[in-house]
């Protein structure tokens, strides 16, 4: 008899035909779920981008995003930049110096809890470690909300990009009388490069939208907010946020919040894609 | 001076006084290089202690005021300062336990696909479209889940969503929100099974799924147990995909799709108009969410620890 036809073969291709079936479904689920967010965001958001939404400030009438987006902009650069000082040294120090030690150990530990700790959890902290103590929300209570968000994850890049540099490269340097942090400046850094970039880009891509840490430390405006961090800073994802709560009941802020969301995304989505194609560069 | 006695015993004592100079400042360099890039690195430790602490120290007076009642009183009163945090904490951890039960299956579902059946030409695009995706900010999966599914909800369950709005429709949110991100920790964990396991479980004559069952789920579990559990993290602390859509019902609510509120929902909503008594209860339940999301993640890196898919 053909083994084909017996019946707990085909039983055997019957459940694998079922499962298979299923996980082809769950891939269909979910990317309608998906693809339908990204339909809604670009179906709402698209009419109520103009030009002037981005020179315009926020009113309750008319109005657009300029100065939230500007705010955005300032607060996420200078975190980054604060975040990448701290967390290539940290990161540097993890690959390069730590070993085995116990120390390195409970650092990666605390880092790895750093990178998915509740965004709110660090607003409240630095709500009250700066904004109590100096009186008033401030640019600066959101930026450094922000570092402590993106540290870890420059952190985590840092250490992963460092490992991946041969150590012959370091034998190598040391032999022709190099001394340890000339060959991390040197050396390592500049194999690295590229990797930490993209992880720099990803941890700018991931604050840029966060929406919690900023609730109670920036805070919101409806004014221009070039460069003034001392106090409060207008920002997207605030705007967008009490654009949608508090501010639900006018239509014409509901639409702009939904191009503020579909430009914010359209940010986000862009520098992940750009991320991606630095660490493709480097392979 | 042990730097230039070391110089001396390595063979370089001819070298000038000058160049003997500079070799001397190099190493002094050295050290502090090295111990800049400690400090930084220490100060990661610190952090998570001035977090700890600082919630402690401003939380301390609710802890005095109501103590373990805190813990078991089942409203959220403010105007008659009566503050319990059941009703948040039941709702963290009922949308939470939605999201991964709706979550994992189909997150899993996605990740077999992309692993074993899917053909080549779409492989590359669909991962790279679902790790696109995870970078999408929360607070949009709030305003779909306001504007689109609470009002498609209301309309085709009635009586069972009356509202549109509750803990189920922030459970369905956040497992929307999550499952991009169980999925590209998942492929990324099969992907470590080595081809050779999965060629000769063919070999054999296994059925794809018979492969996958046998073979490859039970080498990599760890990794795919500790990928859920980071995901369930971020469920329980996701403040603004919530928000939106949970309700806001300060009472508690022991029905599955009633409406309530979380822990990260009630802080967003009601921290900037606090002050007192209020404000520092706010404070504890976050420093409750906290103990709880660190409790969690270290559970998954306890998991994890194994495996390649070191994930943010």
């Amino acid at each position: 008899m053909n083994i084909s036809q017996t019946p707990l073969y085909r039983r055997r291709k019957r459940l694998n035909q079922l499962v298979m079936l299923l996980c082809q479904l769950a891939t269909v689920i979910g990317f309608v779920f998906l693809f339908a967010i990204l339909f809604t965001l670009v179906t709402k958001g698209i009419g109520a981008i103009s030009p002037s939404t981005f020179v315009e400030r926020t009113r309750m009438t008319g109005g657009g995003l300029g100065n939230a987006i500007w705010g955005t902009f300032i607060m996420t650069c200078a975190a980054t930049l604060i975040g990448t000082v701290i967390g290539v040294a940290a990161g540097t120090w993890l690959a390069e110096y730590s070993g085995k030690g116990l120390m390195a150990k409970v650092i990666r530990f605390i880092n790895d809890i750093l990178l998915s700790a509740p965004s709110i959890i660090i607003g409240l902290f630095i709500y009250a470690v700066v904004v109590v103590p100096m009186g008033n929300f401030s640019g600066w209570a959101g930026v450094l909300a922000l570092t402590v968000i993106i540290v870890p994850v420059v952190i985590r890049s840092t250490e992963d990009m460092l490992r991946l540099i041969p150590n012959s490269l370091r034998e190598a340097a040391a032999a022709l009388g190099a001394h340890r942090w000339w060959i991390i400046v040197r050396v390592c850094y500049s194999g690295a490069r590229a990797g930490i970039l993209t992880g720099i880009l990803l941890g700018f891509a991931r604050i840029s939208g966060e929406t919690a840490p900023l609730l109670f430390t920036s805070l919101n405006s409806n004014q221009w907010n070039l460069f003034d961090l001392g106090s409060e800073m207008a920002n997207l994802p605030m705007t967008i946020y009490q654009n949608m709560t508090i501010n639900a009941f006018i239509p014409d802020l509901v639409a702009l919040a939904w191009g503020g969301a579909l430009i914010l995304t359209a940010a986000i989505l862009i520098l992940n894609i750009a991320a991606r194609y630095f660490s493709r560069q480097r392979s | 001076m042990a730097t230039s006695n070391a110089i001396q015993a390595s063979g370089l004592g001819h070298l000038s006084d000058a160049a003997r100079k500079r070799l001397r400042r190099k190493a002094r360099i050295d050290v502090w290089f090295e111990r800049t890039l400690f400090a930084f690195a220490f100060a990661v430790l610190l952090l998570l202690g001035a977090i700890i602490a600082s919630l402690m120290l401003s939380s301390w007076p609710a802890i005095q005021r109501y103590g373990l009642d805190f813990l078991t009183e089942n409203r959220w009163a403010a105007n008659v300062e009566v503050f319990g945090a059941l009703p948040a904490i039941y709702g963290t951890l009922l949308t939470s336990f939605i999201a991964i039960v709706i979550a994992v299956p189909v997150s899993f579902g996605i990740a077999i696909f992309l692993t074993e059946r899917c053909p080549g030409f779409l492989r590359q695009p669909l991962s790279t479209l679902i790790e696109l995706l995870a970078g999408i900010p929360s607070i949009i999966y709030g305003m779909w889940g306001m504007e689109v599914l609470a009002p498609l909800l209301r309309t085709w369950f009635p009586t069972v969503f009356p509202a549109g709005t509750g803990l189920t429709t922030a459970g369905i949110i956040l497992a929307v929100m999550i499952i991009p991100f169980i999925t590209a920790v998942s492929r990324d964990v099969i992907n470590t099974v080595p081809a050779v396991m999965r060629e000769s479980a063919y070999g054999l004559g296994c059925t794809t799924w018979e492969v996958t069952r046998r073979v490859i789920l039970p080498s990599v579990k760890g990794g795919l147990v500790g990928g859920v559990v980071l995901g369930l993290g971020r469920a329980l602390g996701e403040t603004m995909a919530v928000t939106f859509v949970i309700g806001n019902n300060l009472f508690l609510n022991t029905t599955l799709t009633g409406q309530g509120t979380s822990i990260a929902a009630l802080i967003a909503n009601q921290f900037s108009e606090s002050d007192g008594t209020q404000r520092s209860a706010l404070l504890a339940l976050g420093l409750i969410l906290f103990l709880i999301t660190f409790a969690v993640l270290a559970f998954a890196r306890y998991l994890l620890r194994n495996s390649t898919g070191r994930h943010a």
